[in-house]
């Protein structure tokens, strides 16, 4: 038995369970949104996720209902749920999870919410690479369509509710919302300025909601079992309820484990997740995806909940954590995330576009042993002229490792540099601005 | 042209959508279905059927890095370099691939069978390294597998060992 109760994982770990309607109904599926339809209000049901505590899944943690609530109220043209299922942040990947092994649990959490804000029509922008979850969740909504439980007045209510699954094509910068909206709209995914926020003007430019599969897969079981029992699980009352942690790296099981917030990453990591793959001792983590900074051995009792991750100096972002052993090389592996955001960046704002290119030229010098002294004022300088000066919050992910690793690990930095002096290869490769 | 071949798929795409313009992503994949990758004949027939400019179609089109706007061979290999793939071994399944095939990232085989990228995370960090040929995912590759996933394809044009619905760890707890 597992320690702990799981909630979004519990029908796909039963033997057997294959995610299809049938399974999912024998398992108690599509009764919250039989038990709400026609008989709660949408305000209502708005008000048990505000005070379940709920808070998004994707990164930034934000209050689900609030967020619905920014909705105007007496709007009458169109409203649109997105679901955003562009699961991008490298070390994450639970929404592939949930939506290959329960695809019907995000279709609920989807008709509620749809019903909860007024949506008629909805989206699933998937990220372009699950093929195969895009054909699970089309043949789950052909099944849930075919049943009544999707289309024109849904379980022969007068609400009427549509699905699509709509697939991206390789961009990471469409998982932030504004990006996915104009991915949505047949557009290059460059984030919008903020304000006006979606809840105003989303989606063709009308009233939208966009949340991650793992926030709406709560949903069912939310309306299902209370907003009390949601709130009690976890580490109330700022972070309630359960995460699916996906563990990678140097660990002896890495994977996805569904357990409450509040937990330390001691217990993930060395627990749930088997410890580290050999003797070597750990060295360093990522608590939240790519883009929060990194922790060391010394942060392995914060507790796993949104605000104990932040006052350790990073951010339970995505629930993404990559452990790495004794003897990784932090300088390569701060490059490597700093490839990856070169590679991801939109290129709509200046800082975020040159700078990204700049960086990854400073950083393969500094680890080609070709880097000199001021390299690292050039680092922290140019971080910090990133950071909090584009658009989108990308800016600021993109920075983290770097800034990160020099504050932790700047010993290893000035190692390499001197390396490069005794060999006296400092000849610095011309800094250009090829992007 | 794609109009006469699907037009039904057409419909049933532009009918999901109230702005036309939504439709551009699926169009292109079926134009890069039909032929491999999206050529500008294709781009400027789905300009008009979405009554865009050309122009506004190619933006886009040049935006995503899945829309391929040359050739690849039959079979894209795309692994993963991301850091928690190159924790656990990336770089040597690259290095395994290229001494197989004889091609570095961004080149073909001469027979346009193999074409090898070198890609950013695919969200399987877990089960790293791994690599996506075409529309499958292939995870916690080792050098034996490579070589049946390589032989397989060549011989049958599919794997066995593609993943299926995903879930890691594995339900039974069995492997550790």
């Amino acid at each position: 038995m597992p320690k702990y109760e799981p909630i979004l994982l519990k029908n796909m770990l039963q033997p057997g369970y294959t995610g299809s309607l049938a399974d999912y109904e024998r398992a108690g599926g599509y009764q919250a949104i039989r038990k709400v339809l026609g008989k709660v209000s949408p305000a209502d049901v708005t008000a048990v996720v505000i005070k379940s505590g709920l808070r998004g899944r994707g990164g930034a943690g934000f209050p689900t209902g609030v967020k619905w609530g920014f909705l105007p109220k007496d709007y009458q043209g169109p409203r649109y749920l997105c679901c955003n299922a562009d699961e991008s942040e490298p070390g994450t990947f639970k929404d592939r999870q949930l939506i290959e092994r329960d695809p019907h649990q995000l279709l609920e959490g989807m008709l509620l919410a749809c019903y909860a804000i007024g949506a008629a029509s909805s989206y699933i922008y998937i990220r372009g690479e699950f093929v195969l979850g895009a054909k699970i969740l089309e043949q789950a909504i052909n099944d849930a369509r075919a049943a009544g439980y999707v289309g024109k007045n849904i379980f022969g209510s007068n609400t009427s509710i549509d699905i699509w699954v709509h697939r991206g094509a390789g961009a990471y910068i469409c998982g932030e919302e504004t990006a996915l909206l104009e991915s949505l709209e047949g557009k290059r995914g460059l984030p919008r300025v903020k304000p006006p926020f979606p809840a105003t003007h989303g989606l063709y430019n009308k009233p939208t909601v966009v949340n991650n599969v793992e926030t709406l897969a709560n949903l069912p079981h939310i309306l299902n079992r209370g907003a009390e029992w949601f709130a009690s699980i976890g580490s109330p009352p700022k972070s309630t309820g359960t995460r699916v942690f996906c563990v990678s790296g140097h660990v002896t099981r890495p994977g996805n484990y569904e357990v409450p917030m509040g937990i330390t990453f001691r217990e993930l990591i060395y627990e749930q997740a088997g410890g580290m793959r050999s003797d070597k001792k750990l060295k360093a983590f990522i608590p939240g995806g790519a883009s929060a900074p990194f922790l060391t051995p010394d942060h392995l009792d914060v507790k796993l909940d949104f605000e104990s991750v932040a006052l350790a100096g990073s951010m339970l972002g995505s629930g993404g954590v990559t452990v790495m052993e004794e003897g990784t090389d932090m300088v390569w592996a701060a490059l490597r995330l700093m490839e990856f955001f070169y590679h991801e960046s939109c290129g709509k704002c200046s800082p975020c576009r040159e700078g990204s290119s700049w960086l990854v030229q400073i950083m393969r010098r500094i680890v080609n042993k070709r880097g000199q002294m001021a390299d690292l004022e050039t680092l922290t300088d140019l971080c910090k002229n990133i950071a909090g000066r584009t658009v989108c919050a990308f800016g600021d992910a993109e920075v983290s490792p770097i800034l990160s690793t020099l504050k932790h690990w700047r010993h290893e930095y000035v190692a390499m540099i001197h390396a490069a002096e005794a060999a006296n290869l400092i000849r610095p490769e011309p800094v250009g601005t090829k992007h | 042209m794609l109009k006469d071949k699907y037009k039904n798929e057409i419909d049933d795409i532009l009918a999901r959508y109230p702005v036309k313009r939504s439709a551009l992503l699926p169009l292109l994949y079926m134009a890069q279905r039909e032929q491999g990758y999206i050529t500008e004949a294709a781009m400027q027939e789905i300009a008009g059927i979405l009554r865009l400019t050309p122009p506004q179609v190619y933006e886009t089109a040049t935006f995503y890095t899945m829309l391929n706007l040359k050739p690849v061979g039959k079979f894209h290999l795309q692994v993963c370099k991301s850091l928690m793939c190159a924790l656990v071994g990336s770089d040597t399944v690259i290095g395994w691939i290229g001494a197989k095939l004889g091609i570095k990232p961004g080149e073909t085989t001469p027979d346009k069978l193999f074409t090898l990228s070198v890609v950013e995370c695919l969200a399987a960090c877990g089960t790293g390294p791994m690599m996506q040929v075409n529309d499958d995912y292939y995870e916690r590759l080792t050098e034996e597998k490579l070589d049946r996933i390589l032989a397989d394809l060549r011989q049958t044009g599919t794997c066995s060992l593609k993943t299926g619905p995903f879930m890691w760890p594995e339900p039974s707890g069995a492997k550790s």
